[in-house]
């Protein structure tokens, strides 16, 4: 079974990220990328998959500027087979990039496509859901367990009340969440070995897509600050202090 | 054009989740409507009548709702979409599962979370873990729209909509049921509770978190989590409060033991009232804390638990 996974370059999670001045968006010239923390986990999935003879062949793909090449030979580094970059400066929507994906899928036929529940840039939590609606598939997002045989796989989801798990016919779309597994670090020889795997470049249109943003983005802004309260010496106080003055007690 | 809610519940109760999206709709100034897609859900469809701004219960009762699967719940709603101007739900694992799916079988784009209603067609939305907010504007025919449910009020229970009955589409039979393993739990729901107590790394164990759930009991508090405690095996994931977990707003947030790592500052930030104890006096979750008590939680505690 050949497995699909989409990654996304965003801006490093232990970057501090800051607003720009204009409100046009936040900066992120000179600032480190890696890749978004939640599709290392689903890279670091499949190719435990192929670890486990289940998957044969990794593809991944990452749609963005022409440096989410290093994202893709991070992920050759972990264990993916080859790569394809669908090259665009345009800022990618998820419904856009469900589109291309769909694209994609139509050419690789993977029988299995995982990526990340959600980008740590945007917060939308929406292209695994978009990819699998536009290819009529199943979907079991937020999965911490993943078990792929017989033509099925169960996905145990991460649901507000516990957990919860679902069978899906093959193929199907699963999104990570934080504990589906722990990612490896690359090894320097895999990364000298990355280098020299397949590493294909596409853009939209070759795949008849139109990447257009459909929302505009009128400001962003910094959020409201909170201000740091007072220091209290003992339980006695702070007790007194929630119920005199907060009356939250 | 009329709003539809997809209402969260589990067949027998109304998830007090979705009184947060009727409120969000409501800015939105049109008729809401409620849909309840279940299996024997007429209890659920009761509740969601009483909500303040509901003009009608739409009940579809089928097998293939009883477990809100994201593949025949979206084909539900996209069926009935097309005399919307907005398809909204709370921002709750069935919310976020499912109205993604929705917005690309309709071809429109999809706003996830949003925190304040500016107008029909513009939102204001966190972005990178809400250290940055976006104002964002759609112009497709139907708005599709996940709610932060911490940023809008609950809907109270003062109303007697109608119900009425909508037809089940055929699954499209991707996907099925296997199991659950649900948390059970005396005490309010995280994500509902007006008084939360989570512990960090700093409880050192899950069993310490006894000294919790004691104080919690007496304040009638939900316990909570740092991402870190849960990594650390000490709880279930479904405790966990920050960006990846669940996002609450209560009253009075009470962080111990919790250093204040961003990812966890994302996820309770906006609670009215803040208490952190913590035994290292530099620990950020003091910048945010309203009420810092430097103290060692072991013997803190049992002092609080004593004290209210």
């Amino acid at each position: 079974m050949k497995v699909l996974v989409p990654v996304k370059r965003v801006v490093d999670y232990n970057v501090k990220v800051r607003v720009k001045a204009d409100g046009s968006g936040v900066e992120t010239a000179n600032v480190k990328m890696s890749m978004n923390p939640f599709d290392e986990i689903a890279v670091e999935e499949a190719v435990r998959l192929k670890e486990a003879g289940t998957a044969t062949e990794i593809v991944v793909v990452s749609v963005g500027p022409t440096q989410a090449q290093e994202t893709l030979r991070t992920a050759l580094a972990m264990g993916a087979d080859r790569a394809i970059l669908v090259q665009t400066d345009v800022t990618t929507e998820p419904l856009a990039v469900a589109k291309v994906l769909k694209a994609l899928v139509e050419k690789e036929a993977p029988g299995l496509v995982i990526l990340g529940k959600q980008a740590i840039d945007d917060d939308c939590n929406q292209t695994g859901q978009m990819l699998a609606a536009l290819l009529g598939w199943g979907q079991g997002t937020f999965a911490s367990k993943v078990v792929a045989a017989d033509g099925k796989v169960a996905v145990t989801r991460e649901i507000d009340g516990g957990l919860e798990t679902v069978e899906l016919k093959l193929p199907a779309v699963v999104t990570a969440d934080l504990r589906l597994n722990e990612p490896r670090y690359a090894s320097l020889p895999n990364i000298m070995k990355a280098k020299k795997k397949p590493l294909e470049t596409v853009t939209p249109d070759a795949l008849g897509v139109d990447v257009t943003p459909r929302l505009k983005t009128l400001k962003v802004t910094e959020p409201a600050k909170r201000q740091a309260g007072i220091k209290v010496p003992d339980v006695a106080t702070l007790v007194d202090k929630l119920k005199s003055e907060a009356r939250v007690i | 054009m009329p709003i539809l809610i997809l209402a969260d519940h589990d067949n027998a109760t109304l998830k007090p989740a979705t009184a947060h999206a009727v409120s969000a709709a409501a800015k939105l100034g049109s008729d809401i409507h409620l849909l309840v897609a279940g299996r024997n859900a007429a209890p659920v469809a009761e509740q969601a009548a009483k909500l303040a701004g509901v003009a009608k219960v739409l009940l579809a009762d089928d097998a293939a709702y009883e477990h809100a699967l994201a593949e025949p719940v979206a084909a539900l709603l996209v069926s009935i979409a097309s005399g919307y101007s907005h398809v909204l739900a709370a921002a709750t694992s069935v919310g976020k599962n499912v109205l993604p799916r929705v917005a690309a079988l309709l071809d429109v784009a999809m706003i996830s979370d949003i925190t304040a209603v500016v107008s029909a067609d513009t939102f204001e939305r966190p972005i990178y873990a809400g250290n940055a907010i976006a104002t964002v504007q759609s112009s497709d025919p139907v708005k599709v729209v996940t709610v932060r449910t911490t940023a809008f009020e609950a809907a109270a229970a003062a109303n007697s909509a109608p119900v009425e009955s909508v037809a089940a589409v055929a699954d499209p039979a991707l996907s099925s049921f296997v199991s659950a393993e649900l948390s059970k739990s005396e005490r309010p729901e995280l994500t509902a509770a007006r008084i939360v107590i989570s512990g960090g790394r700093g409880m050192q164990s899950g069993d310490n978190f006894h000294l919790l759930e004691v104080i919690a009991d007496k304040l009638g508090a939900a316990v909570g989590a740092s991402r870190a405690a849960v990594d650390a095996g000490f709880v279930p994931n479904d405790y966990q409060v920050g960006q990846t977990g669940k996002i609450v707003a209560p009253e009075l947030y009470v962080a111990v033991g919790i250093s204040g790592a961003i990812q966890h500052l994302a996820g309770m930030k906006d609670s009215k009232v803040i208490v952190a104890i913590n035994k290292d006096e530099e620990a950020p979750i003091f910048q945010v804390a309203d009420y810092g008590l430097v103290a060692d939680l072991f013997k803190a505690l049992p002092e609080l638990q004593q004290a209210v």
